[in-house]
Parts: C-alpha cells; structure tokens; sequence
C-alpha cells in the first residue's frame, strides 16, 4: 500500500503501535522467560490461541471499524460447538449436516443482529448484548432438554476432523492456525485491496455522508454482522471437533479478548481507522502475553495485569500515531 | 435569458403542524451564483434538504430543465446532478484524500484474476482535480483528509462533485467556519466552479462573502423569501438589515406593495425581471 517506506511512513500506518507493541512483549518475555516462546513448543502454545481468537477478532474489529460492535460472538462460539456436537454427537447424524448447521446458525443470528441494528436506532453494543444473552439461554436451554446435560461427546473421524480438528506438525499445532493464516490473507485483500474495504472505513468515519454517496451501507452492515457471528459459530464447531465434546459453557472470554486484539491491534473505538494487520499483530500480542506468562518464573495471575497495561499503552500509542499521519504533509522540496 | 437548470416554483413545506417554508420561489441557471441568505433558523437548511433528496416539498413543484423532478433520496438528486457539500466538507477524516475523493466510486484494476482497488489512479486524479481549483499545497494523495485545512477539504469536497459531474452545486455554509484568508480560497473556488458553467447555490449569513460571488441574492426570513434581487441592486446594509428580519420586513412589504401598484417591475418577489 505503501510507495515508499521509510520510519516515518510506518509509523503513520495504523499497525505501527501493534508492531511496536508486540516488539515490546517479546522484548519482555524473551528477557524474562527466555526464548522458549519462540522454539516450537512455545510457538504452538500462542498460536493456537492466537488462531482461535484471531478468526473472530478480524471481524470483530471490521465492524469496529465500521463503527459497530458485535459482543454476541461469546454466545456463538458455544452455539457453534453444541449445534455440531448434538446433531453429530447426540444424534449421530453425519458431522457435515452438524458442520452446515452450525454455520447456517451462524449465519441466521447474524442476520438477526444486522438487521435489528438497521432496523433500530439502537446501538449495536445493546442489541448483540441482547443476543447474547439470548443465545447463551437457547443453548443452556435446548442442550438440556435435548441431552438432558451440560456437555455432549462428538467423535470424528476422516475428513471432517481432518479439515476442522485436528493437530499437525508433531500433534502440537490446531489446524486452525491453517484457517487463520489463509482467512487473515482473505480478509487483507478483501478490506486493503477491494474497493469494498473503501466502503467500511467510510461507513465507520460518516454513515450519512457513506451513504449519500452511493455505498449500500445497510446491506454492508449486515454483511459484517453475518461474518462475525458466523466465524465464531465456525470457531465453536471447529473446537467441539478438536476436543471430541462441546460444553454450554465458555466462550464469554472471546469477548472482551477480541476487543483487546483489535484495540491494541491499532483500530479506533469510534470507527474510520483501522488495519488487518494491526490486528493480526494485536491478536499474536494478546495471545504471546497470555501463554508467555507459563515460560517465566511470573505467577500466572500476573497476566491479566499485564494485559491491562498492555492495553492501555497501546490506545495511547495509537492515539500518538493517529495524530501524526493526520498532521502529516509531505516536504515542500519531497520528490513526487 | 437561459433556462434555469433547478428551480422551485411554490414551494411549501411543513412537519406536522410547523408550517417551515411558505411559497418559495427560486431558480438557479448554468455559470451563475445564487446567494441565499438568512439567519439562522430562517430556513435555509430546509430548502438545501429539499433541493438535495433529504425531504419531499408539502407542495409545489421542483424541476430540472422545465421538467418536474422528485427525489425519493439523497442518491437520486445526485443522480440527477445535484451535490451539496457541507460547513465541514463532509468528507471522511481518517481516510487519505484519494479514497475519500472517490468513495462508493473507487476505480479498480485487475492484477493476475483479483480487481483491486487502483490507489495510484485515485490519487492521481484527485490531486489533479483538487490542484485544478488553485490548491496547489495538496500534491500527496495518500495525505489524511483530516489533516487538510478547512478550505483544502471545501475544495476537496468542490472538486470531488464537480469531477463527478454535478450540474448544481449546493455550498452549504462553506466559509463559516473559516478565518478570512481560507475564506478567501473558498471564494476563489466557488467563482472558479461558476466559471466551468455550474449553477451554484451558496447558503451563507456572510453578507460580505455573498456579495464576493453572487449573482442573484434571496433572503429567507422565517420560512419565505423576503427579498429577491440581482447583483448591484442593493448595498451591503440594507442586506444586513433585510436579513435581521423583523422591523423591516413589514417596512419591505410596503415598498413591493407600492413598487406592485406603480408596476414598475417586480410583480412578486420571486419572479424576477430585469
């Protein structure tokens, strides 16, 4: 995107404070754990927790930066998990009908949120609560009554665990560092190289003038809302098959780790600003603190300690950065 | 003399039982500047909404080149020509002066089987388009829209409409917000837009800055034209006066009642003779 790089040029880039944030974390651990989060097995351990995490945060911070916020995902993720595990699991019916419907799950609760945000002045923070909580009761509810307990066993076997669930590299690492990877190159071209991407960050700096000129705001609004519940509903089923069982609990922590990705990962609360690979190295951020603590000497409730200075550092870095690339103009002597 | 390209031909327009506007009168033509003045909560936020999409007149006919129009949106009055740009540009702060130049309408090309989004044209052009109104200090299209000035972004937000090809061009308070030198700028890029043949609507409550560029004056008072008048024909004090409204409006009144009885032109306020 960049013609030309140089410090100054990075630094006015919206990941600046996420690369720089991450330089930090790494400095830290390396000096007090030592460098075992680089070796393999300390880099499986975050990066299946930056995977996981990181599939729902791009999205989450997508609609942020169109100026929405969808907090519903924490309901989804289990959603996702019980949806496959009792159709597949309970029911035993074949694990692609439990794969399909989890995702068309997905894919109806984000219909219902993005279309009761257009639909309503109400903020999206208070509707996708809404469905949060309702969400997390139709789960609780249904497995219940369904399987008449809380946890439910699904076994997998051929291509299903394969694609979905499974370790490789030595049984360390989740495939879902696979689907991260490919799904954060997806949405790099999607949101920096499309013209669509164009559309988000107007919507999230003026809805009105968006609007006016010409951009489906109402249709790209509930686009966005139907990608985050449904990569979460997709991280759910993934887990359920991983681990061979869903629980009606869980997922809540997806929430507020998420909005910590993405804020840290350098997009602006109130919408307009923004990148992908800010929050790529937001997510790999949060998720280095939180394992990273299990390599050093630290008793690991220190970690959310860190991860609230960490978060707070990182806002005010980039407000520091926001404000620069606005105050900035090229030399009068710059070479064109 | 040419057709108007817009005018409004009695136009009334109430919300629920507030009467707002009262049989307005108004044409603009191609390369002329139309000034319409008020203070605040005269009106003059009503017409523009009318004229941009925002709101459908109670009663009375809009039209286009003599044919009736009626904008069921924003889009369709742009569709049709019509672009207001706002006190602030209505542009997108955070977002670099080439994407937000061509928002909803970004230029793409494709590289192997992706279209992607053209940026170096995007920013080329609007540069170019920008620079050929006089403002020569934004040379980088990837500069922060937020960054620019107040009369960098009214000549952004100008240039953007104009390069979209918008035939009426409705400047909604765009020196109110500006100290007198970027003032000036405006002023600069409003006569060169009358200059490229535009009809332009400038809303101001800045005698001064009205008279600069305007042609043809109408002064709103409290939801009706109280005057109407071409260039020259009155001196920036009575302006001042008409537009503080009350007192002299009936004082008025009675001078185009006396003018109508002598039938020495102006028949009604609106429809003008030379």
């Amino acid at each position: 995107m960049q013609s030309s790089f140089s410090p100054g040029a990075m630094l006015r880039r919206p990941e600046a404070g996420a690369f720089l944030g991450l330089l930090a974390v790494m400095i830290f651990f390396g000096i007090f754990g030592g460098l075992t989060f680089l070796q393999p097995a300390g880099m499986a351990s975050w990066m299946n927790v930056a995977s996981n995490l990181g599939v729902i945060a791009i999205p989450v911070g997508l609609l942020m930066i169109a100026g929405e916020l969808d907090i519903s995902v924490g309901a989804m993720v289990p959603f996702g998990a019980m949806t496959v595990a009792v159709i597949s699991g309970h029911y035993g019916l074949p694990i692609w009908f439990g794969i399909a419907a989890a995702l068309s799950f997905g894919v109806l609760i984000g219909l219902i949120n993005g279309y009761m945000v257009i639909r309503t002045a109400v903020p999206s923070l208070i509707v996708t609560l809404g469905t949060l909580f309702a969400v997390q009761g139709v789960v609780l509810g249904l497995t219940v009554l369904i399987t008449k307990s809380t946890s439910v066993a699904l076994s997998t076997e051929g291509a299903a665990k394969t694609i979905f669930g499974d370790f490789f590299f030595g049984g360390q690492v989740q495939v879902m560092v696979l689907w991260w990877l490919a799904i954060t190159a997806a949405y790099i071209f999607f949101v920096h190289f499309s013209r669509f991407g164009n559309w988000i960050f107007a919507m999230g700096g003026d809805k009105v003038s968006a609007r006016n000129a010409g951009i489906p705001t109402e249709r790209m609004t509930i686009l966005l809302f139907v990608l985050s519940s449904t990569s979460a509903a997709f991280v759910g089923m993934c887990q359920a098959i991983l681990y061979n069982s869903a629980q009606v609990a869980g997922g809540q922590s997806f929430i507020f780790n998420a909005i910590i990705s993405v804020v840290v990962g350098g997009v602006l609360l109130t919408g307009g600003f923004g990148s992908i690979v800010g929050i790529f190295f937001g997510t790999i951020t949060f998720a280095i603190v939180n394992q990273g603590i299990y390599y050093t000497d630290f008793d690991r409730n220190w970690s959310s300690l860190i991860i609230g200075i960490l978060l707070l550092v990182a806002v005010l870095m980039n407000n520091t950065f926001r404000k620069m690339a606005l105050s900035y103009s090229p030399r009068k002597m710059g070479v064109k | 003399m040419p057709q108007a390209i817009l005018s409004l031909k009695n136009i009334n327009k109430s919300f629920g039982p507030i009467d707002v506007l009262h049989d307005i009168n108004l044409e603009v033509r191609a390369g002329e500047v139309l000034c319409l003045l008020g203070d605040n909560g005269a009106g003059k936020s009503t017409v523009i909404r009318l004229l941009s999409g925002v709101h459908k007149p109670t009663s009375g006919v809009m039209a286009m080149d003599g044919k009736p129009v009626s904008f069921a949106n924003p889009r369709e009055a742009a569709d049709h020509g019509i672009a207001t740009v706002h006190q602030f540009g209505g542009t997108f702060p955070l977002m670099s002066v080439g994407r937000s130049f061509f928002v909803g309408r970004e230029p793409t090309k494709w590289v192997g089987p992706f279209k992607v989004y053209d940026r170096k044209l995007a920013n080329d052009t609007a540069v170019k388009a920008v620079q050929s109104f006089g403002i020569t200090r934004i040379d980088d299209g990837d500069r922060l829209v937020g960054g620019l000035s107040g009369g960098e972004r009214q000549a952004l937000a100008i240039a953007r409409a104009v390069h979209f090809g918008a035939r009426v061009l409705i400047l909604d308070e765009p020196t109110a917000a500006l100290g007198v030198k970027q003032a000036s700028h405006v002023l600069r890029i409003v006569n060169e837009a009358k200059r490229r043949g535009l009809a332009v609507i400038f809303i101001t409550h800045q005698v001064m800055h009205a008279m600069a560029v305007g042609d043809h004056f109408a002064v709103l008072i409290r939801g009706a034209i109280a005057a109407d008048f071409r260039k020259g024909e009155k001196s920036r004090e009575e302006i001042t006066d008409l537009m503080a409204g009350g007192e002299q409006m009936a004082e008025l009144e009675a001078e185009i009642e006396s003018y109508m009885a002598a039938g020495e032109g102006h028949p009604e306020p609106a429809k003008h003779v030379h």
